[in-house]
């Protein structure tokens, strides 16, 4: 009963009831997933290269991190598909407005994420359990499509969410979806750089965090091989990704002016359009004024329009109805491009100094950065979901479909959000005790972590026994 | 057959391909739960981590197969279900979260305690989603979702079909696991492990096919399209059941398990068809049929190309993948 009045309180009259809460989990079950989506996207090809010099230069230092990496991908990715399937789910369950009419727009490059996932699970499946089960060349070999599955599935997923911020592929007639072409939809505009920025992302994200375990273990005073290896390659992965990140991220940036001017007032905490335009860091808007912001003269113009002078359209040419949540959408963004640049020269500076014949691994600020460096690529994928989507606002589709149209009309939504969150406060804290206890055991010397209820090995059966009870 | 047909063909054989192999995985976990203690019940499990390990995120993947057929090929349709069968398939999901997490979590837990507390969880998991599955078919086939959804939302999945539905789910996928578990048993040469396993599939199997048979009643009354398609049209695929179903018990009786699970899958295929072809040619059962429910043409010529795919690239990597499961390297115990 408390229930119900909660959401009267907070539903905004005329709303479905089924907004506010479907909006709070698509949020929240989107926002766990990514982060384990990165993992099943960029960890694949990290292990590939400590597995190959492994066995390549017979390096059992590379081999035992590639071992154990694919250990935790075993736990990760499990929770990971689980997780990615919520998302299946509630993309009909939540928004059954976007579902019916648009389903066969869309739908296509889920399909072809679907395939993707397929050869991702099998060759997952192959490589867990290929251990000693197979010529070691082939079972190395088995890391190259689930790296290829997660390229295309990656660019399948975003290229959806490029298809609602830049639709394509059918016209609207008296109501009706019709001249539907999915193909048109699949390769919008928006697709490719979408896909570049957010496959960069993943590598950021688990290239940051893999070195920032190892940079704990080097302050932990566990310098030696391991670590150092265990540091440099997922680093170097990060490197390459956080250096590249910002010129996607601008070409991107760019796009917005056109196709979603809204978005990009909002991004830019810009009330009225004005040339040239400041760039405007931090501050709020309240009551339509700007407030405990700074700004940079000219910036704004250069890094949304790469130009001296070109305006920068504010809120002011857009209908008060069709702004999205403005303060958020600002802070999200500006959030994201702060940490992405600082990570960036972070990564920079590593590399600069090794070339000047420092080496950064022993010193501890550097380390404490490089422990620090992870979440913060976590909170900058955060900030730009949350940049985009809810600067996407109030449009599901932009300028097509309303998110109040989208969503479900069904009022047991709260529910299920609660469902959702009792169960992943869950897996996460699961995945955590897990994972803890996995470094523990590896760090007292123990390798192949058998499982606590398994016979001892004496009593197990041996392989010679195997021919006898073949039918 | 139209273009719609053939979608619809393509994303229900992926529903018989979930039936039979997602079934087995989530199957196990009856038999996990029924292992006993600590002790007792090691040998089944460490069975079930080395059977299902390697394959269950694969299969699992089935079930992603279809729902982007179905919102792709049929969205207006797949809405409808969705809003109106909201509460089992949020339960049905559940399972599939805490089953997955839990089942991986378990496999390299620290403590005897963890291990009981993920184990438990796994297989009791394990159960539920197959059960709620069964129930959104049946609220389906005995037309309980209006064509433009939101339908009752108690009453949709509570009644005789989705209960038939929900405890025949669940019976054949014990079913087809016990069997499955048994070989992998024999094949590991565990001679013991598989003769207690081969009791318990015996007794499932023979529960799963009275389920089957005695479902018939309560559907005949509560479904009657789907009951006249069965007895009718699809009367063929059920008497292939039964068959198949009888051979698979007597060949599990004279542990002859390997060619057990040829017969067992049969049973169970044949019974999965059966739904789809009695209810042919409605998608959602006196409301909408299949031609009604399609998608723009374009995007299902779309899907084909998509189906083409997964015959060229998925099938064959997953043959591989079940065939290293079954050989002598595999079938070792090698930690890993």
């Amino acid at each position: 009963m408390v229930l119900t009045e909660v959401v009267t309180v907070l539903a905004v009259s005329g709303e479905p009831p089924g907004l506010l809460p479907a909006r709070q989990q698509m949020a929240f079950s989107l926002g766990w997933h990514i982060i384990l989506a990165c993992f099943g996207v960029a960890f694949p090809a990290i292990i590939f290269v400590v597995h190959r010099r492994g066995i390549v230069h017979d390096d059992p230092v590379a081999l035992t991190l590639a071992k154990r990496w694919a250990k935790v991908s075993a736990v990760l990715f499990a929770i990971g598909a689980v997780s990615g399937t919520v998302l299946s789910f509630e993309m009909g369950l939540l928004w059954p407005g976007l579902m019916g009419p648009f389903g066969d727009v869309l739908g296509l490059p889920f399909a072809f994420e679907g395939l993707s996932f397929f050869v991702e699970a099998i060759f997952l499946g192959i490589y867990l359990y290929g251990w000693n089960r197979m010529p070691p060349r082939r079972h190395l070999a088995m890391l190259v499509p689930m790296a290829v599955a997660g390229i295309v599935g990656t660019f399948c997923v975003v290229s959806v969410n490029a298809w609602m911020n830049h639709p394509a592929g059918f016209t609207i007639r008296n109501g009706e979806v019709t001249d539907v072409n999915p193909w048109a939809a699949m390769f919008n505009e928006g697709a490719v750089l979408q896909f570049l920025h957010m496959w960069i992302a993943a590598f950021m994200v688990v290239g940051l965090t893999v070195s920032g375990v190892y940079a704990a273990g080097l302050l932990r005073g566990r310098v030696d091989a391991h670590h150092r290896l265990g540091f440099r390659v997922p680093f170097t992965f990060a490197t390459v990704a956080a250096v590249v990140q910002p010129f996607v991220g601008h070409l991107l940036g760019m796009r917005i002016h056109d196709t979603q001017p809204a978005k990009l007032a909002a991004f830019e905490l810009a009330e009225t359009t004005e040339s040239p335009a400041p760039l405007r860091l931090g501050g709020v808007l309240i009551d339509g004024e700007v407030r405990w912001a700074l700004a940079i003269p000219r910036l704004g113009s250069i890094i949304a329009r790469n130009s001296w002078d070109a305006p920068v359209p504010g809120l002011d040419t857009v209908p008060r109805d069709e702004w999205p949540p403005v303060n958020i959408t600002h802070l999200a963004f500006q959030s994201m491009v702060l940490i992405g640049t600082t990570l960036a020269a972070f990564t920079i500076v590593y590399w600069l100094a090794r070339w000047r014949g420092w080496d950064l691994m022993s010193n501890r600020t550097f380390l404490r950065a490089a422990v620090v460096s992870g979440p913060l690529a976590i909170v900058a994928v955060e900030c730009g979901w949350i940049a985009t989507e809810v600067g996407r606002q109030p449009w599901t589709v932009w300028q097509v479909l309303l998110t109040e149209d989208a969503a479900t009309m069904s009022d047991g939504v709260w529910w299920s959000f609660g469902g959702i969150l009792v169960v992943y406060v869950g897996m996460t804290v699961g995945a955590y005790v897990v994972l803890r206890s996995m470094a523990r055991r590896w760090r007292s010397g123990q390798e192949e972590l058998p499982s606590p209820y398994g016979p001892p090995r004496s009593v197990r059966q041996q392989p010679g026994s195997t021919e006898s009870a073949r039918p | 057959m139209t273009l719609a047909a053939v979608v619809a063909a393509a994303m229900f054989a992926g529903v018989i391909v979930y039936a039979l192999f997602a079934g087995a995985d989530f199957g196990s976990g009856f038999y996990d739960l029924t292992a006993g203690g600590a002790q007792r019940g090691a040998a089944v499990r460490v069975l079930i981590d080395h059977s299902i390990g390697p394959v269950w995120e694969a299969n699992h993947v089935w079930l992603i197969y279809i729902l982007v057929m179905w919102w792709t090929g049929f969205p207006t349709s797949f809405a409808a279900v969705m809003t109106t069968l909201f509460i089992p398939l949020i339960l049905a999901l559940t399972g599939i979260v805490l089953r997955g997490a839990s089942f991986a979590f378990r496999k390299y837990a620290a403590t005897m305690a963890q291990a009981r507390l993920f184990g438990a969880v796994f297989a009791g998991s394990s159960l539920i989603t197959p059960f709620f599955m069964g129930a959104v078919a049946g609220a389906i086939a005995s037309g309980r979702v209006p064509a433009e959804g939101y339908g009752d939302r108690i009453g949709s999945w509570v009644n005789p079909t989705s209960m038939v539905g929900g405890c025949l789910a669940v019976a054949t996928s014990v079913f087809l696991a016990g069997v499955f578990l048994c070989a992998d048993a024999a094949r590991s040469g565990n001679v013991s492990l598989a003769d207690v396993l081969r009791r318990r599939t015996l007794a499932v199997g023979i529960v799963a096919g009275a389920t089957v048979f005695a479902g018939l009643y309560p559907i005949y009354h509560d479904a009657p399209v789907l009951a006249k398609g069965l007895l009718g049209r699809a009367s063929p695929l059920l008497v292939v059941a039964a068959v198949a179903g009888s051979a698979a018990v007597m060949l599990v009786h004279r542990r002859r398990f390997s060619l057990a699970r040829v017969f067992a899958a049969l049973a169970v295929g044949t019974v999965v068809t059966g739904w789809g072809v009695a209810q042919y040619p409605w998608l959602l059962v006196e409301e909408v049929t299949i031609s009604d429910a399609a998608g723009a043409p374009a995007t299902l010529a779309g899907l084909l190309v998509v189906v083409a795919l997964a015959v060229v690239l998925v099938l064959p990597a997953l043959s591989y993948l079940l065939w290293l499961t079954q050989t002598e390297e595999w079938t070792r115990d090698v930690n890993g």
